[in-house]
């Protein structure tokens, strides 16, 4: 079985440029990732691509070869859709994909369009990652949904808005350093608090913004690297992935993300490592509740205990583990299907010494990639390490 | 009932459950496992057993988490601001709207029944929750 390097990366800004196409988006990320990586276009065997609205926000569907055509690369192409996993799936299958031999080098990545839509718009086109018969036809957004997750874990665990408030304005801290980040910002727990209810007890700083932007990453086998002296300091060495049902009312436990759980186990034990291993992870904070839930299911805090992780200043940059460095989906911005991707950049070059948020874990070896669909009935977790630190 | 929209096309299942609540004779589906789900459903999405029965949704439930919602999407533009709640009925949970209340008055643990009502936007059914 091949290792798995990460060649290059690429990213657009993030932010609101509703008038570029997905196509214009993915060109530019992806034209980035191989100007870094040195690896000729005509090497890559396979284009692995994910979006979740193109059909929504930019009536294209079959959008595969568009993106290859777009990247300028002569390979079979797929989209891959889960909601706002969706590159996270992309980058498994082209993750075991290289490891059983059959490709040595991949172009993965992913786009969204959405601010074109505005935000009525975008808020529909979102909601159809739920049950549309039993969650949106009762007037169930993605906020609310989250917003009966937060209430719950309220209910059981306690926490509060100001705890909450604490992993925005952590999260808003992290990107001030980002350049592609679509805030550049600090803001205080008490203009989160005071910002507009967006689903109660969902604030609008609780909430990732809507975001257009592009993710692109060249994948090859560890061989190919060698072979080729590619300057491929981060393998992908685990990856997993967890589902489970649907609707958020047939969950087990309405404050929990079991299917983050299994997919973490499952990179765990692929990576042959443990939570206790983990120097720092970028995990899918589409709202403040998010990253609780998620730093629980990754055994990165326990549970019921996730929630004061950034007030006490455990996942903060100088904290025992930091949690999205980049500024995380709250801050750096969240166009869906490029999200996953975009994860796997970040800790790519936090692992590598290249990121300008790497000062703060300088001796990090092992990061932790976590993306997750909808309420969570889809999620991808890939762990990342630094090779011969 | 028929729907107001004569040219839309029912979703099987779906509205025929809707047709049954607005009867008073809502149901859940249940294999022989104990399992249950919600229509429609050719099995049992817990083990795959073809066996499935209807059963009566208990008369109550109680909310077991749920929000407010201010920024609704455009099916429900004039309905904002309303509550959505989680209900659990005992061996199913249903997700609906909190139509008779204050949403500010709702609260996790009140006791409500199950009725269809109507969006104020669209005048489509809605799963609604009452006060019992």
């Amino acid at each position: 079985m091949s290792g798995v390097r990460v060649a290059g990366t690429g990213l657009t800004p993030f932010g609101n440029v509703p008038e570029r196409t997905s196509r214009d988006l993915f060109a530019e990320a992806t034209q980035t990732a191989f100007d870094v990586s040195d690896v000729p276009r005509a090497d890559v065997e396979a284009v692995f691509y994910g979006n979740f609205m193109g059909e929504l926000a930019e009536h294209q569907g079959h959008q595969g070869p568009l993106m290859a055509e777009a990247a300028g690369v002569q390979a079979p192409a797929t989209r891959y859709e889960s909601a706002c996993a969706s590159s996270g799936m992309a980058i498994r299958d082209a993750v075991m994909r290289v490891r059983n031999g059959e490709h040595d080098v991949v172009l993965v990545g992913g786009a969204e369009r959405m601010t074109n839509l505005g935000t009525a718009g975008a808020t529909e086109a979102l909601a159809i990652a739920a049950d549309d018969l039993w969650e949106v036809r009762a007037g169930m957004t993605f906020p609310g949904a989250y917003a009966l997750m937060a209430q719950a874990y309220f209910d059981e665990f306690g926490g509060s808005r100001e705890d909450l408030a604490n992993v925005a304005v952590k999260n808003h801290k992290n990107a001030l350093t980002n350049e592609k980040a679509q805030y550049q910002k600090t803001i205080s727990v008490e203009e989160a608090l005071d910002a507009p209810t967006v689903s109660s007890p969902l604030g609008l700083y609780d909430s990732c913004p809507l975001s257009d932007g592009a993710a692109a990453l060249i994948l090859t086998s560890e061989e190919y690297a060698d072979e080729h002296d590619l300057d491929a300091p981060v393998a992908i060495t685990g990856t997993g992935q967890g589902g489970d049902r649907m609707a958020l009312h047939d969950r087990d436990h309405l404050a929990r993300s079991p299917a983050a759980r299994d997919a973490g186990a499952e990179a765990y034990a692929d990576a042959g490592v443990d939570a206790s291993d983990v120097d720092l992870a970028e995990v899918h904070d589409c709202f403040t509740i998010a990253e609780v839930l998620a730093i629980e299911a990754l055994d990165l805090a326990q549970i019921g205990e996730g929630i004061s992780a950034a007030r006490t200043g455990r996942t903060t940059a100088d904290g025992d583990v930091p949690i999205n460095l980049s500024g995380g989906l709250k801050a750096k911005g969240h166009p869906v299907g490029a999200t996953g991707a975009s994860q796997i950049a970040e800790v790519t070059k936090l692992l590598a010494g290249t990121h300008p948020n790497s000062e703060h874990v300088a001796d990090a070896t092992t990061g932790l990639a976590h993306n997750a669909g909808g309420t969570v009935a889809s999620a991808t977790v890939h762990v990342l390490e630094e090779v011969d630190p | 009932m028929s729907d107001p929209d004569e040219n839309t096309v029912r979703d099987a299942g779906f509205d025929d459950w809707l047709d049954a609540a607005e009867d008073g004779e809502a149901y859940y589906l249940e294999c022989p496992e104990g399992h249950t789900s919600l229509p429609p459903r050719r099995l049992c999405p817990e083990c795959g057993s073809t066996d499935l029965t209807e059963q009566p949704l208990p008369d109550t439930g109680e909310i077991a988490t749920f929000t407010v919602t201010h920024v609704p999407t455009p099916a429900f533009e004039d309905d904002a601001p309303y509550a959505t709640a989680i209900v659990d009925f005992g061996p199913i949970r249903v997700t609906g709207q909190v139509v008779d209340h204050d949403p500010d008055e709702v609260e996790t643990g009140q006791t409500v029944a199950l009725e269809i009502s109507r969006s104020e936007t669209t005048d489509e059914r809605v799963i609604g929750f009452t006060s019992v």
